[in-house]
């Protein structure tokens, strides 16, 4: 009888990795078989092949441009509350695709491991990164590994790139922003970098602050069906909310007028920079993005959103006014102003 | 279209907006609209002697960052100019005591610790953060325990703690010395540039292009010192001064205090922040203190200059936890950049953005001066969150010149 010409399944038995899983032999097949192949199960990525190929013409008639991006992902710690390094690496490059209006596809896996990583966080991670990619409906369909001696790298970068499309008529873009239009955020901020802050421990908190990292496309598709003509979107990751306002103010010569009482914050992210003297404006997040759309479609916008999972704390936090240009301001809940500025460097503790 | 979104916003208020007890009562808007309108009607009684504004110092860099950080400045009448004073431990630190910090990190057998902010604060050559970049072992702490624990878990190397900071943070390191002593850990130590408040004051006071009308005198210090050693402001120098806390409220609060003085023609001084500050002080504070330290003869400030008694050193008792004595440092006088001019403002003789170089040499990716150093500093606050037409004038130049280049 013949028997069909399979190969057992290749099943990586070792606790943690060695530079043998980089060396290009059968370890490394293992490896890339058992946790890579198996793991972000897509037709395209266990072809193994050296480039992900997909047909051109079925992305083109989804929209009229391509858009591209990477970004690498460094976390420390690797898993922290409301997400791990995987869940990060997925959800951020396909924030950065879906604040174009991309409709994002395709996402490839670089990851450059310390040797020394344990197997099973390494499954993990690649079970969370598949989650997302399910969730944000895209594929990882190709991938690199590289392990390094210890101390080369601190237990596991990540670079993801992502490939989506953007329908025809959509243009969003950063220097749009103009008088009278509303700004908006899709909930509570400060959340990723309060977590992560937590969870190094340095503090000894008892608090459970999660990072809010989740993929934003869906939500965003959400906001450009209630108005095509969003003028500037960003997610704001490092440098917070504040870092983005100011790069649309300068892009866009406009000045941004902020209502400190509107902006979402919980009263955990709160507390942590009253302690700290931290400004949760400047609090990285990783699920959170920052809107401005024509006034008059604002509420059209803000209602779409909180009907969303991803935007239910959803509110417009202030406007465009015309001078000073390039400039955000901050009207305090306590009834001053100040300049809201870019950060000069990393936000330190104060000391007293 | 306005009012919809006003409604909308109102809607989105009810569950975004968290309130923070025993914070948020200190930053009520009602409450400071109320304490202005007040304060413009005591000042209708004080005669205004010539066109200049009355000024007002708040010593402390923590009252500086709320002034700011609230916009608490324009809500004022016009007639009140703050004058934001040399109270930021981490502005007034000389260069030379940064070098020695470098040269003390970079000591192989060095693990040297630190408050976050003073990373950034340059020295000659370089920083700490640059430091650390080069491979100098640096931590940032909370708290100088946690210095000491390194010390515990680290027995094979030295332990420095960067211990800076005026009387508020001095019985915090004076206890981890006596803790440290207590169990024999004798790879701890501390680089000291504690300060003292009341010389400062005092230096301030005496010179001679001096124009201030009252102070508010800085909580925390006082929590630690009481209100005693502020009377020689009212007594020897007929200035009114008012103990502050560092809410919002509270500064407006004590501006009120202080201006009800001048009114009424009194000097005395008063403690707005009782809630935190016993007349008396800390005494168990003060005693470790007085065990630990004693003060220098004289130390040396960025942009103030060498002032007397100013600073403290560690007593001969604890020689063997004093970096200085422990290690060699360079130990170097490295004067401030001519074009400085630091002093005036801290004195109120200038505003910052009329000093030469504010905003174009001096800022705070480089900083020439003390005070463009921390977001406390009076020069970095404005640069940062100033709304002045003078201020974003000067940062509109400052944007086309850049985008000319």
């Amino acid at each position: 009888m013949n028997r069909p010409a399979t190969k057992p399944k290749r099943t990586l038995r070792a606790e943690t990795i060695t530079l043998a899983h980089g060396a290009g032999g059968k370890a490394m097949r293992d490896l890339i078989a058992d946790l890579f192949v198996d793991g972000f199960a897509n037709d395209t990525l266990s072809q193994l092949e050296d480039q992900a190929r997909f047909d051109a013409n079925a992305l083109l008639n989804a929209g009229d441009r391509l858009a591209l991006t990477t970004d690498s992902y460094v976390v420390d710690p690797l898993f922290f509350p409301g997400g791990d390094i995987g869940k990060l690496a997925v959800a951020g490059t396909v924030n950065d695709l879906a604040v174009g209006g991309a409709v994002p596809r395709y996402l490839t896996c670089g990851m450059i491991i310390e040797e020394g990583m344990s197997v099973a966080d390494l499954r993990r991670i690649v079970a969370s990164m598949k989650a997302t990619a399910d969730l944000a409906g895209v594929q990882i369909v190709t991938g690199d590994t590289k392990v390094v001696h210890k101390g080369a790298a601190d237990k596991l970068f990540i670079n993801t790139a992502g490939v989506g499309v953007i329908p025809k008529g959509i243009n969003i873009a950063s220097h749009q922003a103009g008088p009278g239009d509303a700004i908006l955020i899709n909930g509570f901020i400060g959340d990723h970098g309060a977590a992560i802050a937590d969870a190094r421990g340095d503090m000894g908190l008892e608090s459970h602050i999660e990072s809010d990292c989740q993929p934003l496309n869906d939500l965003i598709q959400t906001m450009l069906a209630a108005c095509p003509d969003i003028h500037c979107l960003r997610d704001a990751t490092r440098g917070g909310v504040a870092t983005v306002l100011n790069e649309f103010a300068e892009a866009s010569k406009a000045c941004i007028r902020l209502d400190e009482t509107e902006l979402p914050v919980r009263p955990e992210v709160r507390g942590l920079s009253e302690i700290l003297g931290l400004d949760p404006l400047y609090l990285a997040n990783e699920g959170k993005l920052v809107a401005i759309v024509p006034g008059d479609h604002a509420d059209a916008v803000l209602t779409a959103m909180r009907a969303h999972p991803a935007g239910e704390h959803s509110a417009i936090v202030g406007h465009v006014a015309e001078s000073p240009a390039a400039t955000v301001i901050l009207e305090t809940g306590f009834g001053g102003e100040r300049i809201v500025d870019m950060l000069v460097g990393e936000q330190l503790p104060r000391i007293c | 279209m306005k009012d919809n979104t006003s409604n909308q916003q109102r809607d989105a208020k009810s569950d975004t907006t968290s309130t923070l007890r025993f914070v948020d009562e200190f930053r009520d808007p009602t409450k400071a609209r109320a304490l202005i309108k007040e304060i413009e009607n005591l000042l209708e009684q004080i005669p205004q002697a010539t066109d200049r504004p009355l000024q007002i110092m708040e010593f402390c860099g923590g009252h500086t960052h709320t002034i700011f950080r609230y916009g608490i400045e324009q809500m004022l009448p016009g007639r009140i100019e703050l004058v934001h004073g040399p109270g930021c431990p981490v502005c007034v630190l000389p260069m030379g005591r940064v070098d020695d910090c470098v040269a003390l990190a970079e000591r192989p057998d060095v693990i040297f610790t630190t408050f976050g902010d003073a990373m950034r604060v340059p020295g000659s050559k370089k920083s700490l953060l640059q430091a650390k970049a080069d491979g100098a072992d640096i931590r940032m702490v909370y708290s100088p325990l946690d210095a000491l624990d390194l010390a515990r878990k680290n027995p094979e190397r030295q332990v420095i703690f960067f211990a800076l900071g005026f009387e508020t943070t001095m019985p915090s390191t004076a206890l981890t010395v006596q803790q440290a002593e207590r169990e024999g850990i004798d790879n701890f130590s501390l680089f000291c540039n504690h300060i003292t408040t009341v010389p400062t004051i005092k230096a301030i006071l005496d010179s001679p292009d001096m124009q201030l009308d009252g102070f508010l005198a800085p909580g925390h210090v006082s929590m630690v010192v009481g209100e005693a050693p502020f009377r020689f402001v009212a007594e020897t120098y007929d200035k009114p001064i008012v103990i502050t806390g560092f809410e919002p409220l509270d500064i407006l609060q004590s501006l009120w205090m202080l201006i009800k003085q001048l009114a009424e023609g009194r000097c005395d001084v008063e403690n707005q922040y009782s809630r935190v500050v016993p007349s008396g002080g800390n005494p168990a504070g003060l005693s470790a203190i007085h065990q630990v330290f004693e003060l220098r003869e004289f130390f040396e400030w960025r942009g103030l200059g060498s002032i007397d008694h100013s600073g403290v050193k560690m007593r001969d008792a604890y020689a063997r936890f004093d970096a200085e004595r422990k290690f060699s440092v360079p130990n170097l006088k490295i004067a401030d950049p001519k074009s400085c001019q630091c002093g005036e403002v801290l004195k109120g003789v200038i505003r910052p953005w009329e000093c030469k170089v504010f905003g174009g040499a001096c800022t705070p990716e480089t900083p020439l001066g003390a005070l463009m150093v921390s977001s406390e500093g009076a020069c970095a606050a404005y640069y940062n969150f100033g709304n002045l037409p003078e201020l974003l004038a000067k940062r509109q130049h400052k944007q086309n010149k850049g985008a000319a280049a």
